[in-house]
């Protein structure tokens, strides 16, 4: 019997049940993923030229590459993106490495818990929450005006600033779980026998620790940068008409000026955007993609 | 002779746990110290204690005639090998070895030469840049050791380092850490549970039981002359018989156990008629005979049957149930092949001389 479970009838019929468990990633992939970017690369090479007549054009990248605006914005959203993850990561790390290693016990779920506290809200009320706090008449400018640290309360909303304490925050966790997995397989007689071999505790950081920790890092980074980039509620919330946020640039496109064709080839570029900032950041630290992936 | 570590009366404790508990001891320069005892009984801590990772509460450490007193681990002449040797990882076996003198803030180009001339000198030559995942077991130990010894530590401590390998190359180890100590004239200071590392590679040993010690002393005296019943049973193989002292000759206690089996033995310190207690025998002690006339006439004698056959190469032993009481003795074969035909079941003579066999008042520590 267990011999005829390797012959031909019962290869195809695991080949069958391999196919059916991977279905619903399929379908999810293929038409949620693959066909809609299909559709979108198409609707973005093409121009009208008269009602329902269309033909093969760049008119879209071009647009884009002669009207600073769009690029200043793309650029902007990258670099606010960037700086977010770079405060993320600041931020997470001391968190994760109390989680990791200091806390024990309930402790340690508990602070799990605080991270997740925040998603348990929908981004919408937590952001309208950030609102709430920053504005002029909010809570906090009224608070230092009765501290007397400023005289009037002060605008806290629509400030770059804002932004990026908004984005950190949602981001949070996304940073916090890779680091703690990552920071958890660490074995502690490495640092100490470190430091037992004379490094103090920068040098450990630099050489032992983050060297160590270094795909659960990129791991986060990523996640958390490409949560960032696609943002669209918190700038556009926080920010106000200033956020100047790229999705809020498709957003316009597609929906405000009804522009199918320069909304989708901002996706496309966005998309390639992230691509190419993820591969250069992986290339800069000297990891692996799948390396990374296989990690948290 | 200089002393490369003194601890003096250093106690640790744990909430209302002590640990160590008033511990004293001295290392002499350039010998391979040992501490032995069963896991838990404070080794590790005190070892700690010595590395600078745990501040003890009371009494002092001192390196090289220097008090330790918060000194932190990255400034004491101490280096480590961890029990699973921590080597890291990330970093090539040159790295690992150069990691100390690169903390130290020597110049590449020196980093480099006292690489290559360490690994030479635990033969590993040239693997400096191989990862860490490519050497064995053994391969491993050494670069540990390496990592150490090329900052020229005054005191090397070893913290249980052959654990996690296998028999076979535990045993080889074994010989190359003895080497590598002679070679080096470092002192180590190694722990250990396991009393056949510590026997064979130290100068002395401290065996080390719920954070005292029970005797200090070269693996000799501890074999031979047990002070207490602890040592006794731990180190090396033993039968141990308790009971009663019948009567007391001089320095030659008798003891019968509950059973109704008489033994003597020579008493470790005062023991009286009526106390309870402990008797120890070694199975190598024991002479075994076929018929109780080829028994040394010295030996008191006694008649049993040959429970079961441990076969073991040169550690073989015969487990024999006294013929009146049962009582269970292990005997050590001799090496001569003479009893390689005994049989179970068979009945055996046995004996073994007073002298040879030690008695302890039970529950005393015999001091």
């Amino acid at each position: 019997m267990a011999a005829r479970i390797a012959t031909a009838p019962g290869a195809s019929r695991s080949r069958l049940a391999l196919l059916l468990l991977l279905a619903p990633a399929l379908v999810w992939l293929v038409g949620l993923v693959v066909l809609p970017h299909l559709e979108l690369a198409v609707l973005s090479l093409r121009a009208r030229v008269a009602p329902r007549v269309y033909e093969l054009s760049l008119n879209q990248y071009r647009t884009f590459v002669d009207e600073p605006l769009y690029w200043h914005t793309f650029v902007r959203t990258a670099v606010i993106s960037i700086l977010a993850t770079a405060c993320t990561l600041a931020i997470a790390f001391p968190a994760a490495w109390y989680i990791a290693k200091i806390a024990r016990g309930r402790a340690r779920s508990v602070l799990f818990v605080l991270c997740l506290i925040p998603f348990w809200v929908s981004e919408t009320v937590r952001t309208l929450g950030w609102m709430i706090l920053l504005r002029e008449s909010g809570v906090l400018p009224r608070l230092l005006v009765d501290l007397g640290i400023t005289p009037a309360p002060v605008e806290m909303l629509y400030h770059d600033a804002t932004i990026l304490v908004g984005l950190v925050y949602t981001s949070m966790l996304f940073m916090v779980v890779p680091l703690v997995s990552a920071l958890e397989s660490l074995d502690d007689s490495l640092i100490e026998a470190a430091y037992d071999l004379g490094g103090n505790g920068w040098s450990i950081l630099r050489q032992i620790i983050v060297p160590h920790a270094a795909p659960g890092i990129a791991a986060g980074s990523i996640v958390v940068f490409m949560l960032t980039l696609g943002n669209y509620l918190t700038p556009t919330l926080l920010g106000g008409k200033n956020s100047l946020w790229f999705t809020e640039q498709i957003y316009t496109q597609f929906i405000t000026r009804f522009n199918w064709e320069q909304g989708a080839a901002f996706g496309f570029l966005l998309l390639v955007l992230s691509t190419a900032i993820v591969w250069a950041g992986l290339k800069l630290t000297g990891q692996h993609f799948g390396a990374v992936m296989r990690r948290p | 002779m200089q002393q490369d570590l003194e601890v003096d009366r250093v106690t640790k404790r744990y909430g209302p746990i002590t640990v160590v508990d008033a511990l004293s001891l001295s290392v002499a320069h350039g010998s391979f110290f040992s501490i032995l005892g069963p896991s838990g009984c404070g080794k590790t801590t005190l070892l700690r204690m010595v590395a600078g990772f745990l501040a003890p509460d009371d009494g002092d450490v001192r390196i090289g005639g220097q008090s330790m007193r918060g000194v932190a681990p990255n400034r004491r002449p101490v280096n480590m090998v961890f029990q699973h040797l921590a080597l890291f990882p990330m970093m090539t076996v040159g790295e690992n070895v150069g990691y100390g003198l690169a903390r130290r803030g020597l110049a590449r180009g020196e980093i480099g030469s006292r690489v290559d001339a360490m690994l030479e000198r635990v033969g590993l030559p040239g693997a400096q840049d191989k990862r860490i995942d490519q050497l064995s077991g053994g391969q491993k130990q050494r670069v540990a050791i390496a990592r150490s010894l090329v900052l020229e530590p005054a005191l090397l401590l070893l913290d249980e380092p052959l654990g996690a390998l296998d028999l076979k190359l535990r045993e080889h180890m074994k010989i190359e850490l003895k080497q590598l100590q002679a070679d080096f004239g470092t002192t180590f200071v190694y722990i250990t549970h396991d009393q056949s590392e510590a026997l064979v590679l130290s100068d002395h040993v401290a065996v080390m039981n719920a954070g005292r010690f029970e005797q200090v002393g070269t693996p000799q005296e501890l074999y031979y002359r047990p002070r207490t019943p602890f040592v006794a049973g731990f180190v090396g193989a033993n039968n141990r018989l308790a009971g009663s002292a019948a009567r007391v000759d001089g320095d030659v206690v008798e003891l019968v156990t509950a059973d109704g089996l008489a033994v003597r033995a020579l008493a470790s310190g005062p023991i009286a008629v009526g106390d309870a207690v402990e008797a120890f025998v070694r199975p190598e002690v024991i002479d075994l005979a076929r018929n109780a006339g080829e028994l040394p006439p010295a030996a008191q004698r006694f008649s049993g049957r040959v429970g079961s056959l441990l076969f073991d190469g040169a550690n073989s032993a015969v487990l024999v149930r006294e013929e009146a009481t049962r009582a269970e003795i292990r005997i050590a074969l001799p090496q001569t092949g003479r009893f390689a035909d005994l049989r179970a079941d068979e009945t055996v003579a046995f004996g073994f001389a007073a002298q040879r066999a030690v008695c302890f008042r039970a529950g005393g520590n015999g001091r």
